[in-house]
């Protein structure tokens, strides 16, 4: 501490008095912030340390005596750890094991027959020692007698203890570490093309005078509207063995890594456009004036100051997309054929084959490059706004016929690749039998009849979505005001901040998974939401917070800063600022908060995979499911009544923004 | 830090006593303390402000000022020290809790609401029947003179009627101190000389103490009863506004508010400095002869003569002769540098009227004749 | 009926035990039936049974299993109605099942009833494995139907056969460790190792391969015999073939979970689900019932299906289940990235 910092005399800091304001703030803070602890930190705390509980066959913890030949006179008893160190029938690797292992004793003795009339006794040396026979529990040191052909179908059932073995069997089964190096690649080569062709769009829709910008600017944004299966049951019936297009693939299968990049280019795309066209749209004038001046080529113009100007949207995009297509479960399911991918794995590791804490695993190896993935987006967002200046002039662009007539052929392709996608599943959803069977028929909407959950599924999911939207945005813009608009408390609020840009980092299935980890444990007070539509909700909510939290935040920092002093100076409570200033004027980004929130309601299906129960089932899962029972055109049709209602639920918010905005945003024009 | 104020008389106490009211203060500072981490922002800084006084707080950006003033209001806590209001110990309140109307550079107007509702937000309460909200509100908008414009909205009006909106608002609850921040710093020059003037007529009308923080001497100058100079979080001198422009207690002071001419010099006697090539009679002041010195004059206090001129000398030791280097019109008055062998390098910098300019004839490259009046030489000790 | 004290008291009993009960009991029963299946089932217990009521909670095979597991320490359903025995003995197995022996199990055919006395599961009906063929496609590549299990080894079926991933498919584990109990362990891995060079794709799900054959996405799709028939209700040209070394099956069983607060009425559910009355209600989608003698042939399938059930050891396909499956996807998991 410098000089100058000591001068000051000494005796305390005097402290602020909380008025009832403060306290209720506050207070709200900490429920949010508790809420946030609830939904999040505490699953992924149960999540990490599920992963690092293993299991191995304690020999020590089993005693077992042999009879001689008339099957009553038994030997000494000796623990197995012993009868082991002389027979070394059991390595050391054969322990280690899962939560659901079995060891097989048989082997100890060499001579055994089960044909022979030696008896055998087993029993724990403490209470929680557990083993079979046959198919009944036996614990504790109660000696279980049992003839030779018996004592064939004894096992052991390991213990529970903590470490990284779990990370070592992971990367030590080839199948496994294989699925990492699959995704890494599978989302290296996706991201590579989706920025590519992401750049080429933006640079038509912010740098062109081409015509139909807007209805393009709509067309790109479709995907967000249906679940990310939907590209993948798209793509086989455009391309898979009976596909409309099949000749184009030249012999090549569709089921695997092919059609997981082009699915990926898919539904990833309008997050990629949408950062770069951000990038592209807020480029200086004056930099491409003093090119003009300088004299340089078109496309040293390009390479000198269109890019550079846009390299951190590029960066920025290529991080969310990389970690969309890694974290993405619903295509390479569909789509990936005997293509591993992580995401996968964690579905077979947990679905499968029970294995909770294999599937932890592949969950703490999915949130590190998701996190690393965060932190550099971070960095390159804070250098963005630098990049920016408050005298940049908008870039106008001049009429160019050659060159925008290009841009609309470009696009109008990229369009036609998105619609395309979209009318076939509408397509093999109104036909009777596909291939065979061609004549239109509603079918297929005839859900009831199928595996994943029925109509009830589809209302389900709009139920979901509907309360997702309303207390999504409640929870999310309360906690963003009292983030922003409150004093003092800092270490709260940073802690709070911190929270709510966690679940950015947090893959879905990861969040889903550890939500298992810690609702379902009986000990936990919150038990009973399990299999509710409230954990649905709030797994939801959880998932989508960082995007929604960010839109208030951005939209509250638009507010006047002194709005709270003054209605404090007049002595007015800070709710009826909240409701009669803030609310209003925040209005159009509380509308988008509501339907992002409800558009990722109804496609999600990551995290709700893990949580659904019969009487919750939801639309995207049963997409999932009814593709996963081999009813794909069902899927489709489910997939499409998802894209219906997201296009309602788009036109209702136009309507509904554009009375409120009416009524209550007189102010804004002038 | 060690900071002196020494001035021709003795050295000013920092705590201001007013000599008129020897009753305490309405608004009492004392050892005011507030430190951003490693940086301190205020320094032990105390003030008295008398009921009904207007005062400025005046300074370079990141003196304290607004620092202060944001602890008078609440929004920031202090670390030491505390303040009285009305004899009431306000140190620890929440803003809710204390008493005033402020007004922000920004306005703070609610976009959303209309300029009428605005006025009346701090007066809706359970208790207040709705005709006297609305008589009070018909008065205020009458007062700040805006009463057509209650039906619209802040975007449809000037930023000069915004800033009379927000004024009308902080003081529509009637509060018994008014913090006005920067108030005028956002508008255009015509507008702000118009409402200086508007704001103290308001503010004279209704009595009501009221502190403003500014950067602006002008505005300062132009409005305060009394003004606080502040620099690097303390207060480096209080007085009205003649008292800090005649009598600045320290060459912060003297430098900031208006134009100096500052001279290196060594003391020799109390009432004489020793230039460069020169020696100047001086306000007598108590510096130790012999130590270092800055001698300072104002360009407007330097009176010219013809070389030949003998009347109205009032010090005659002190009659440097000069030749004019440069002269540049500003519309009031000639801005003129004026070099002698007698100040060596140095260039003075002297405003003469227009008037005088013609009367003596002086033009670029003549000679003549500057008086430094011996009252007008002020001396500061050099820093230590 | 001879009149008899005791079943005069049983009735007593039966009336007293009505009236004590003052509402009807709800029983949660956690099922892997058919969707389609799920209102008949209720609908003819609780005619049945007036004063017990289902609330179903239904999922797959592989999800119910692990719901239940994950539930272990605190348990929600009553009854397991509907489950894989191989799943109701890892359940067994970790103590989770209430033994106990219906009224009417000795006429339950052996191989559908739990080894230990009183039993803790209890059989039903079984799916049994089978071929979905679908000979419009087979036709225009001119590949002749398999007759066995060994002949989907041949060349000419490389890159046509779709079988379910037995880590993540109750029925693709059917498959394995029914070879693997046919041909011995040696054969077992030689056969799968030649078929493995056929596959085209293992699915997630058992009878997506037979939808798939319906649809034309593969010719050949191993699964079982109730999506085939199915979809040939649908339209689907598909044969079903029963290879002729015999076929894997799976018991669809009935159990209750031990601890349950509603055991009387969980040992009627189960008294109820071995009557004779509620296999004729499984014989409409399933062939083979655990009730000998009773089921009618089902439309699609042949009537014999049940002869070409091989014997099962269900205890050994539980308790080898880890083994079998980590040295599956040791042998063909990691090498299921495409050829290129």
């Amino acid at each position: 501490m410098s000089a100058v910092v000591s001068a000051l005399p000494a005796g305390r800091a005097p402290r602020l008095q909380l008025s009832s304001d403060d306290v209720v703030r506050r207070g709200l803070m900490l429920v949010i912030a508790l809420y946030l602890v609830l939904a999040l930190a505490a699953p992924l705390y149960v999540l990490l340390s599920k992963s690092m509980s293993t299991y191995r066959f304690d020999l020590n913890a089993f005693e077992i005596q042999r009879s001689d030949d008339s099957g009553t006179a038994f030997g000494p008893a000796r623990t197995v750890a012993a009868l082991n160190a002389d027979a070394k029938a059991i390595t050391d690797a054969e322990l280690d094991t899962g939560s659901d292992g079995r060891l097989s004793l048989t082997k100890l003795y060499e001579d055994f027959s089960f044909r022979s009339p030696v008896k055998y006794r087993i029993r724990g040396t403490t209470n929680d020692a557990a083993f079979l026979v046959g198919s009944d529990l036996k614990r504790g040191t109660d000696w279980v007698e049992v003839d030779s052909n018996t004592f064939r179908r004894v096992v052991l059932r390991p213990g529970r203890s903590v470490g990284f073995d779990n990370f070592v069997a992971y990367f030590s089964t080839p199948s496994l570490a294989q699925a990492i190096w699959n995704s890494v690649l599978m989302g290296a080569i996706s991201t590579v093309l989706v920025i590519a062709i992401a750049f080429g769009l933006a640079y038509a829709l912010n740098r062109s005078r081409m015509r139909f910008k807007g209805l393009f600017r709509l067309v790109m944004t479709v995907p967000i509207l249906v679940p990310s299966l939907l590209p993948g049951i798209a793509l086989v019936y455009l391309f898979g063995n009976q596909g409309l297009l099949k000749g184009w693939m030249m012999g090549h299968s569709i089921y695997g890594p092919i059609g997981i990049v082009i699915g990926s280019v898919f539904f990833t795309l309008p997050h990629a456009l949408l950062i770069i066209s951000t990038s592209l749209s807020v480029a200086d004038a004056r930099h491409y004036e003093a090119a003009a001046a300088l004299r340089a080529s078109k496309w040293r113009t390009f390479w000198t100051v269109t890019v550079p100007g846009a390299r951190y949207g590029v960066i920025s995009a290529a991080f969310v997309v990389f970690t969309m297509v890694i974290t993405d479960f619903g295509l390479p399911k569909v789509i990936g054929g005997q293509y591993n991918m992580l995401a996968v794995d964690i579905y077979k590791q947990v679905i499968g084959q029970q294995n909770f804490e294999m599937g932890a695993v592949v969950s703490v190896l999915l949130i590190i490059p998701a996190i690393a993935a965060f932190f550099v987006d971070r960095i390159i967002q804070k250098k963005q706004v630098a990049l920016l200046s408050a005298r940049s002039v908008p870039y106008e662009p001049k009429p160019n016929p050659g060159f925008d007539w290009g841009c609309f052929a470009y696009c109008t392709l990229i369009a036609a690749f998105i619609l395309t996608m979209i009318g076939v599943c509408q397509l093999a959803a109104m036909v009777k039998f596909w291939p065979y069977d061609l004549t239109p028929s509603l079918k297929n909407f005839r859900f009831d009849l199928m595996d994943g959950g029925g109509w009830a599924s589809y209302y389900n999911s709009i139920e979901m979505a509907l309360l997702t939207a309303v207390f999504g945005t409640i929870i999310v813009f309360t906690g963003a005001y009292m983030v922003e608009k409150s004093d003092g408390f800092r270490a709260g609020r940073s802690l709070f901040q911190f929270l709510a840009m966690l679940p950015m980092a947090v893959p879905g299935m990861v969040l889903g998974l550890a939500y298992i980890f810690f609702f379902n444990n009986p000990a936990n007070p919150l038990h009973a939401l399990y299999g509710s539509m409230a954990i649905l909700v709030i797994c939801t909510i959880t998932h989508f917070y960082t995007v929604s939290h960010l839109t208030a935040l951005t939209a509250l920092k638009q507010m006047d800063r002194e709005f709270e002093p003054v209605a404090a100076s007049l002595k007015q409570p800070f709710h009826k600022l909240f409701f009669r200033v803030t609310l209003p004027v925040c209005l159009p980004a509380i509308l988008d908060i509501s339907i992002y929130l409800f558009v990722n309601a109804m496609t999600t299906v990551s995290a709700v995979v893990f949580l659904y129960s019969t009487q919750t089932q939801l639309a995207s899962v049963a997409v999932l499911n009814m593709d996963d029972a081999g009813d794909v055109a069902p899927a489709a049709a489910m997939g499409m009544m998802i894209f219906y209602t997201n296009i309602a639920a788009r036109l209702i918010h136009a309507a509904v923004s554009r009375v409120l905005l009416s009524r209550t945003q007189v102010w804004r024009g002038r | 830090m060690k900071h002196e104020t020494v001035t021709g008389a003795a050295a000013a106490p920092m705590h201001f006593e007013p000599q008129a009211a020897p009753k305490p203060g309405y608004l009492v500072i004392d050892q005011l303390w507030k430190v951003f981490g490693d940086f301190v922002a205020l320094k032990g800084v105390s003030l008295d402000i008398r009921e009904g006084e207007f005062v400025c707080f005046l300074g370079p950006s990141g003196c304290g000022k607004t620092t202060l003033l944001r602890a008078i209001a609440g929004l920031d806590l202090q670390s030491r020290g505390s303040i009285r209001q009305a004899g009431r110990d306000i140190s620890s309140l929440p803003p809710s809790k204390r008493d005033y109307g402020i007004v922000f550079q920004s306005y703070a107007l609610f976009p959303n609401l209309t300029i009428e509702k605005n006025i009346a937000f701090g007066l809706e309460n359970a208790r207040r029947p709705k005709q006297e909200i609305q008589a009070r509100v018909a008065e205020l908008l009458a007062l700040v003179g805006l009463s057509e414009q209650a039906k619209k909205y802040p975007a449809q009006l000037s930023g000069g009627q915004q800033q009379r909106i927000a004024l009308a608002r902080a003081m529509a609850v009637s509060p018994g101190l008014l913090l006005l921040d920067e108030p005028l710093s956002a508008l255009d020059a015509k507008v702000r000389v118009h409402l200086r003037h508007e704001i103290k007529e308001l503010q004279r009308k209704l009595g009501v103490t009221t502190i403003m923080v500014t950067h602006d001497q002008e505005e300062a100058l132009s409005m305060a009863d009394r003004i606080v100079v502040m620099n690097h979080g303390v207060i480096e001198q209080i007085g009205t506004p003649t008292e800090i422009y005649r009598h600045p207690s320290t060459l912060f002071v003297a430098d900031f508010i208006g134009e100096t001419n500052q001279f290196p010099a060594r003391m020799i006697r109390n009432d004489t400095v020793g230039l460069a090539g020169t020696e100047l009679a001086c306000a007598s002041c108590e510096v130790a002869a012999g130590s270092d010195v800055n001698a300072v004059i104002r360009p407007v206090d330097i009176i010219p003569h013809a070389l030949d001129g003998r009347e109205d000398i009032k010090t005659p030791q002190n009659l440097i002769d000069v030749t004019v280097t440069e002269m540049e019109f500003l519309g009031g008055f000639w801005r003129c540098r004026l070099s002698s062998p007698r100040l060596g390098e140095r260039v003075l910098i002297a405003d003469f009227s227009i008037n005088a300019v013609r009367r003596l004839g002086i033009e670029k490259g003549g000679a003549m004749r500057a008086e430094l009046p011996q009252n007008r030489v002020l001396v500061f000790p050099k820093a230590a | 009926m001879k009149f008899r004290p005791a079943s005069v008291l049983a009735a007593l009993a039966v009336t007293f035990v009505a009236s004590t009960a003052i509402a009807e009991t709800n029983l949660t029963v956690y099922t892997a039936i058919e969707a389609v299946d799920l209102d008949r089932y209720k609908a003819t217990f609780e005619k049945a049974y007036p004063d017990i009521k289902i609330n179903w909670v239904r999922d797959s095979t592989g999800v119910m299993t692990a719901k239940l597991l994950a539930e272990k320490d605190n348990p929600q359903a009553d009854v397991v109605w509907g489950l894989a025995a191989t799943s109701l003995l890892l359940l067994k197995s970790e103590g989770m099942l209430e033994p106990y022996a219906p009224a009417g199990v000795d006429k339950l055919d052996k191989r559908f009833v739990d080894s230990a006395n009183p039993p803790s599961w209890t059989g039903m009906d079984a799916y049994v494995a089978a071929i979905c063929f679908n000979t419009v496609e087979a036709k225009k590549l001119g590949i002749a139907a398999p007759k066995s299990w060994k002949d989907l080894t041949k060349p000419e079926y490389k890159g046509h056969v779709v079988m379910p991933n037995p880590n993540s498919s109750g029925t693709g584990f059917l498959d394995v460790s029914a070879w693997l109990q046919m041909f011995g362990e040696k054969d077992a891995w030689a056969f799968m190792d030649g078929l493995h060079q056929n596959i085209s794709a293992y699915t997630h799900s058992g009878s997506k391969p037979c939808k798939m054959a319906g649809a034309g996405e593969t010719v050949i799709g191993i699964s079982f015999e109730f999506p085939g028939a199915k979809a040939k209700a649908a339209g689907a040209p598909i044969d079903i073939i029963f290879p002729e070394e015999g076929s894997g099956w799976e018991a669809e069983a009935t159990a209750i979970v031990a601890g349950t607060a509603n055991l009387e009425a969980a040992k009627k559910l189960v008294d109820f689900s071995v009557s004779k009355e509620a296999n004729e209600m499984y014989n409409q989608g399933y062939a083979v019932l655990a009730y000998p003698g009773i089921a009618k042939p089902v439309e699609h399938l042949p009537a014999n299906v049940a002869d070409r059930m091989i014997k099962n050891d269900f205890e050994w396909a539980a308790n080898n289940r880890k083994a079998v499956l980590a040295e599956w996807a040791k042998r063909y998991d990691a090498k299921s990235e495409p050829k290129s």
